[in-house]
C-alpha cells in the first residue's frame, strides 16, 4: 500500500511544480480533447501541426516588442493563428479550394514570415524556449491562461454543440435550414486556435498538439456516438497525464513526450482491442450469426 | 384559384454565366404535387438549389411566400456517413427549425421522432450507427428528416434512386399524404411512368421550361421530343442573353459540384467522353456541337 502510495501519489503531494504540471496538463485534456475529435471527424487531424507553424509571426511580432513575457506572446500567436484558420476557411468557402491546400498555403507564408520577423532579432534560442515550454515549469499566470481556455472552450462547445454536430453531419441540411454553418465552422476554428496557442507557449508544442489528437483517435475505436467519444477523449487524455507525469518523475524522462507516448499507447492499445478496432472487426469473422 | 407557394418570375439560374435554368416564369400553387422532369443536365437540381436559396439568381426572382418552411432533400447529399451519428441523431436534426441550436428535445419532439421512424419502415433501426445503413434505408432515414421538420414547401431530388420497388410505393404513398395536408410538394424524377400515375402536375425542363401542367398532358410525347433536342454541353461562345445576364457574378465552386453530379451518378450519358463542357480550351465550333449531338 505504501510503495503504491510513493508511486501515485507521493510525487504530486510532495512537489508544487508536479501539482501545476498535473492541474495544467488535466485543465488542457479537458479543452482541448473534444475539440481534437470535432477536428478528427472533420479530417483536419493535421490542421494542428500547420497551426503550429501558424502562430510563428505573431509570437515573434510580440516577443521583438515585449521581450519573453507570456501574454503578448500570446496574444501575438492568437492573432497570427486566427488570421490563417480564417483566411483558409474562408478561401475554402468561398473558392474551388480545399482546406487542406489553402491551409497548407497560408501556414507556410505565415512561417516563412515568422522566421524572418525572428532573424530581425538575432538569436533565436531564447524564443524557441518560450514557444515551446515546458509542463514542470509552469507558473500562475500560464494556469490562470490555461484555465481561461479551458473556460472559454467548453462554453462555447456547449452553445455550438448542436451546430457543430449538423455540420460534420450534414453540412448542406444545416445551410437550408439555418444560416450559421459558415460562422459554426469559424468559431470551431478559432476555438483550435485558441487551444493550440495556449497550450504551445504553457506546455510546448508536442503536448498540446499531441494532447489534441491522440486522444480523440483512440476514443474512435470505442463508441460510434460523439458524445461519449469526446468524454472518451478527455479521459484518456488525462489518464494519460497522469501516467506521462509519473512515468517522467520515476525515470527522470522529459515530460512533454512521456505523456504523449502514454497517450500513444491508449492509442495502440485502442486499435487492436476497441470494440471497433481491428480484432472486433477483422479477426472475429470465423462465424457468423443466422441472421 | 389557390394562392401561390412559389411565383418565378423570369428565374435564370447558372454557372460561370452560362444559364442552367433560363427564364423561368410561373407559379406553384399552395398544397400542390409537382413533379420536374427532364434529362441529365436539363437544369432540376439547380433549380431546386435555387428555390431553397443555396444558389443565387443570374437574373429574375424565385419568391417564396412568407413563413414558409422548406425542407429539402437533395440529390447528392454532402452527409458524411462515417460520422458516428445513429439513425435518431439523424433524423433528429429535423427538429431544427422548431427548436434551433439550444432549444431542448422535449418529449413531444422525440416522440415525432420515433413516429417519423416509424413512418418509414425503419423501426427497430433507431440505434443502428449510419454507416451501416442500406443506400435505401439511408433514404428512407432521410425522409424521415423531412417528416420532421413538418415544412410547409417540400423539394425531394431523385428521392427514388436507387430504391426497391415496395420502397418506391411507401415514399410515394407518404408525399401524397403530405400533400393531402395541404403542403406544396416538388420532386424531381426520372421515372414517367411513376410521375403519370401519381403526380397530378408535371414541370418539364430542358435548361427551359418546355411544358407545365397537368402531368400527362406535359408529358405528351411532342413535350417530350422538345425536350430532348437541347445540347448538354453549353456553348462557350453563346451570345448574351440579356444585359444583365452579363453582369451574373456567381461562385466558381458550385459550378463544378453541379457537374460532379451530372457526370458523377453513373448515367450513360455522353458527358463522360469529354469531361467537364466548360473546361474546353478551343471554342465550341459547329463541328463539335455535331459530335455532341451525334453522341448524345
Amino acid at each position: 500500500m505504501d510503495a503504491l502510495y510513493q508511486w501515485l501519489i507521493a510525487p504530486f503531494a510532495e512537489f508544487g511544480f508536479m501539482q501545476r504540471a498535473l492541474l495544467g496538463s488535466l485543465l488542457l485534456s479537458l479543452s482541448s480533447c473534444p475539440v481534437g475529435v470535432f477536428l478528427m471527424l472533420r479530417r483536419m487531424s493535421l490542421t494542428g501541426d500547420a497551426m503550429a507553424h501558424a502562430i510563428l509571426p505573431g509570437a515573434a511580432v510580440g516577443f521583438l516588442l515585449f521581450g519573453l513575457a507570456i501574454v503578448p506572446m500570446t496574444i501575438g500567436g492568437l492573432i497570427a493563428g486566427i488570421v490563417v484558420a480564417l483566411g483558409a476557411g474562408a478561401v475554402s468557402r468561398l473558392t474551388v479550394q480545399r482546406e487542406d491546400a489553402s491551409m497548407a498555403a497560408f501556414y507556410l507564408i505565415s512561417l516563412a514570415l515568422g522566421v524572418l520577423i525572428v532573424s530581425l532579432r538575432g538569436s533565436s534560442v531564447d524564443l524557441m524556449h518560450v514557444l515551446f515550454g515546458t509542463v514542470l515549469a509552469l507558473n500562475d499566470e500560464a494556469l490562470g491562461l490555461i484555465g481561461l481556455i479551458a473556460a472559454v472552450t467548453l462554453a462555447g462547445l456547449g452553445i455550438f454543440w448542436r451546430a457543430l454536430v449538423a455540420e460534420c453531419l450534414d453540412p448542406l441540411f444545416l445551410r437550408s435550414v439555418s444560416r450559421l454553418g459558415p460562422p459554426v465552422h469559424f468559431v470551431f476554428l478559432a476555438l483550435v486556435v485558441l487551444n493550440l496557442v495556449g497550450g504551445f507557449q504553457a506546455l510546448g508544442t508536442l503536448l498540446s498538439v499531441g494532447l489534441m489528437m491522440l486522444p480523440a483517435a483512440a476514443a474512435r475505436f470505442w463508441t460510434v456516438r460523439v458524445e461519449p467519444m469526446c468524454l472518451l477523449a478527455i479521459g484518456i487524455g488525462a489518464v494519460s497525464c497522469i501516467a506521462g507525469l509519473l512515468l517522467s518523475y520515476h525515470a527522470a524522462l522529459p515530460s512533454g513526450p512521456s505523456i504523449i507516448l502514454s497517450a500513444g499507447v491508449v492509442y495502440a492499445v485502442s486499435i487492436i482491442a476497441g470494440t471497433r478496432g481491428i480484432v472486433a472487426t477483422r479477426l472475429r469473422h470465423a462465424s457468423h450469426r443466422t441472421a | 384559384m389557390a394562392e401561390a407557394c412559389i411565383t418565378f418570375s423570369d428565374f435564370t439560374l447558372g454557372y460561370n454565366s452560362h444559364p442552367a435554368v433560363h427564364h423561368l416564369n410561373g407559379a406553384v400553387k399552395k398544397g400542390s404535387l409537382t413533379a420536374v422532369v427532364g434529362a441529365n443536365g436539363s437544369g432540376k437540381s439547380t433549380l431546386m438549389k435555387g428555390i431553397v436559396g443555396v444558389l443565387k439568381p443570374m437574373a429574375g426572382a424565385c419568391a417564396v411566400a412568407h413563413g414558409t418552411r422548406i425542407a429539402y432533400l437533395p440529390q447528392q447529399s454532402e452527409l458524411d456517413r462515417s460520422f458516428p451519428a445513429r439513425v435518431v441523431d439523424l433524423v433528429s436534426l429535423g427538429l431544427w427549425p422548431k427548436r434551433g441550436l439550444l432549444g431542448r428535445h422535449r418529449p413531444e419532439d422525440r416522440e415525432a421522432v420515433a413516429n417519423a421512424i416509424k413512418a418509414v419502415g425503419l423501426e427497430g433501426f433507431e440505434k443502428r450507427p449510419l454507416d451501416t445503413l442500406s443506400g435505401g434505408q439511408l433514404q428512407r432515414t432521410l425522409f424521415a428528416r423531412v417528416l420532421v421538420q413538418d415544412a410547409d414547401l417540400i423539394l425531394l431530388d431523385e428521392p427514388f434512386n436507387a430504391i426497391d420497388a415496395k420502397t418506391v410505393t411507401d415514399l410515394v404513398a407518404l408525399i401524397k399524404r403530405w400533400q393531402g395536408e395541404n403542403r406544396t410538394v416538388m420532386v424531381v424524377a426520372h421515372d414517367l411512368d411513376l410521375v403519370r400515375a401519381h403526380f397530378p402536375e408535371a414541370l418539364l425542363l430542358a435548361r427551359r421550361p418546355i411544358a407545365w401542367g397537368e402531368a400527362r398532358a406535359t408529358l405528351a410525347p411532342e413535350n417530350l421530343l422538345r425536350a430532348r433536342q437541347f445540347h448538354e454541353a453549353w456553348d462557350e461562345n453563346a451570345p448574351w442573353c440579356s444585359p444583365e445576364a452579363e453582369t451574373g457574378g456567381h461562385d466558381h465552386g458550385h459550378s463544378h459540384d453541379h457537374h460532379g453530379h451530372d457526370h458523377g451518378d453513373g448515367h450513360a450519358d455522353h458527358g463522360h467522353a469529354h469531361g467537364h463542357p466548360h473546361l474546353h480550351a478551343k471554342p465550341a465550333s459547329a463541328d463539335a456541337r455535331h459530335i455532341h449531338g451525334d453522341a448524345a
